[in-house]
């Protein structure tokens, strides 16, 4: 598949997801195992009722989005992936009221596991607010095995 | 001898402290995480709803609703095991206990989830365990599963910021 169809159908895959759409979430750039993806702020994200500040598990919802469109548009890696595991550190909170962005990066990608790294932040952009890293399968099963031996 | 309280007025002051912790939390309204009480013993319910749905084509819950679903169960469980001290010790008398007085909840440093099998489109339970609660820092296991409770569909392990003392 050619890197512009396959970018074309993670594009659709994403913006297709139910919770994503409650989110609000968007798919602002995707190109060759990278994703930038965004969210806006909205009070019913919010997790601590004292400071008005998004719960993480909002912000882990994109970033684990976000990771998974990385994935789907690496040229090496099935349009079909799932996580496997995801670990988020949280280095502060974020502003109340300011969009959350997210940049992901699919930097390896082996016969069966996507490796992923992913940033969050708001109008802060260098001052990030969450950080990820995460493992996705990447099997591609014998539906594209079998259509890459008729290629070749 | 002093009488023990009627069981109506024990259960009514738990019922109210745990309603008045969940309740503030808008994002656990949003998602429509419901909490279960056996004694201090909590036990978090996700109600199944389409708009949960991260992958259409299975379907399968999104990774991002089990990922928060662990972690709110995880800082619920803290705040609670906080809050139930406060109570059984009678340190916060039972008309003190009001959505403005609870306790402000600990923050989330990290947060690791272990997707171990595809979260199916049916309500989901969890329960937290405190490994260790310190004066400043805590770390919460968790364990999520659907049908079968020794068929975990997901786990997490968490650290977490405490709330600085009347901070």
């Amino acid at each position: 598949m050619d890197p512009e169809t396959k970018t074309k159908l993670a594009r659709q895959f994403i913006e297709a997801i139910p919770f994503s759409r409650v989110l609000g979430m968007q798919l602002d750039e995707i190109s060759e195992g990278r994703a930038v993806c965004s969210m806006p702020y909205d009070t019913r994200f919010v997790g601590d009722p004292d400071t008005a500040v998004i719960h993480g598990g909002a912000v882990s919802a994109l970033m684990d989005t976000c990771s998974g469109a990385a994935v789907m548009s690496h040229p090496d890696a099935p349009v079909v992936t799932a996580t496997i595991d995801l670990r988020i550190d949280y280095m502060r909170a974020a502003t109340p009221g300011q969009r959350i962005n997210c940049e992901a990066t699919c930097y390896h990608v082996t016969r069966s596991v996507a490796f992923v790294r992913c940033v969050a932040f708001d109008d802060d952009h260098d001052n990030p607010v969450a950080s990820a890293v995460g493992a996705f399968t990447a099997d591609r099963g014998k539906a594209s095995r079998r259509s890459s031996e008729a290629l070749s | 001898m002093k009488r023990p309280e009627p069981v109506q007025v024990i259960k009514g002051r738990r019922e109210a402290a745990l309603t008045g912790l969940v309740a503030r939390v808008p994002y656990i309204q949003f998602l429509g995480v419901e909490f279960d009480r056996r004694g201090d013993e909590l036990t978090a319910v996700l109600p199944f709803k389409d708009e949960l749905i991260g992958n259409p084509a299975l379907p399968a819950l999104h990774g991002g609703v089990t990922a928060a679903f662990l972690e709110i169960t995880a800082i619920i469980e803290l705040g609670w095991a906080a809050l139930w001290d406060e109570m059984e010790t009678g340190r916060i008398a039972a008309e003190d206990i009001t959505p403005a007085a609870m306790p402000r909840l600990p923050k989330t440093i990290d947060f690791t989830v272990d997707y171990l099998r595809s979260g199916l489109p049916r309500d989901a339970y969890a329960r937290a365990r405190i490994n260790r609660s310190g004066r400043r820092y805590a770390s919460v296991h968790v364990e999520a599963w659907q049908d079968n409770r020794t068929r975990l569909y997901a786990q997490a392990t968490g650290h977490f910021l405490m709330p600085a003392p009347n901070g």
